[in-house]
């Protein structure tokens, strides 16, 4: 057990006995992690830092619900994630959506790069076998390259795949919500997903050989 | 044979929603002759376990493991 040694300004009582301690000083230490987490997201850095600083100032608030189930900062994560998505619900859709840059036709000359006349894989971009997700997760490595390619994801890509894969939107209520068709939103998962995985094979897996 | 191209689609479909048989046929027939589209297909659940692990605020970004401010 390596309780945080920190002295809570808050109080320290029943949240104890589960072995995890409310502190505010550590949920505001989590501001950094939150706004990346956010701005890939909404792509805006002050609307990321305000969602940010409601999550934080609600998780102070309300520290007596924190039952100590979680780790504290995967509790202080959910609250984020509900504000961003009643931000999401609540922005004017065609405002929310149109005013992220457009990506135009690099979708073809991605696929290009990636696959041949044919459609089968060019040689440097076969998918390599990866190692093993436990020792993946637990490289910090590994989450600087996640964070790196997901940033660099067009804007209108990414807040269609962070809000399947980050937030549990399905593609009926993506699609409804950015006024897209389903079947253009799943071309844009696609896209997202060929796009992550191939820049997470350059930045962080290993790439010998190309078998 | 459909193409590997036209196979990454199938991956990430059915990461959405349940395949048609054909499209089982079609995808399963596909990856048994296929090395580079099984390791697409095994990487595309990878990222899907990466990002609820980072939604969820559990990725490893720091160096300080207190980071977490929480007991393991």
């Amino acid at each position: 057990m390596s309780v945080h040694p920190a002295p809570a300004p808050l109080q320290e009582t029943s949240e104890q006995r589960a072995g995890v301690v409310f502190c505010s000083r550590s949920v505001v230490s989590f501001r950094p992690d939150m706004v990346r987490f956010a701005m890939l997201q909404v792509r805006n850095h002050e609307l990321a830092e305000d969602l940010v600083q409601e999550s934080i100032e609600a998780a102070l608030r309300k520290s007596e619900s924190f039952e100590g189930q979680s780790t504290l900062k995967t509790w202080v994560f959910t609250i984020l994630r509900n504000r961003i998505i009643d931000h999401l619900r609540k922005a004017d859709r065609f405002v929310n959506f149109s005013s992220l840059t457009e990506e135009g036709e690099e979708l073809e000359d991605q696929l290009q790069v990636l696959f041949n006349e044919h459609g089968r894989w060019r040689p440097g971009a076969r998918p390599v076998a990866w190692p093993s997700p436990e020792e993946a997760l637990s490289s910090q490595q590994f989450w600087l390259v996640f964070e790196a390619c997901l940033t660099v994801l067009p804007d209108r890509t990414a807040r269609v795949f962070t809000m399947r894969e980050f937030l549990g939107f399905d593609v009926e209520e993506i699609s409804a919500q950015l006024g897209l068709k389903p079947n253009n939103c799943h071309v844009i998962l696609h896209r997202a997903r060929l796009r992550l995985r191939a820049c997470m094979s350059e930045g962080w897996a290993p790439t010998q050989g190309t078998s | 044979m459909i193409s590997c191209q036209k196979t990454t689609a199938l991956c990430s479909l059915e990461l959405e929603r349940a395949l048609g048989i054909g499209e089982r046929i079609a995808l399963g027939s596909h990856l048994m002759m296929c090395k580079h589209c099984s390791n697409f297909r095994d990487q595309l659940r990878q990222l899907r376990q990466a990002a609820e692990t980072y939604a969820e605020g559990n990725a490893v970004l720091s160096k300080d493991p207190r980071g977490t401010g929480a007991a393991e």
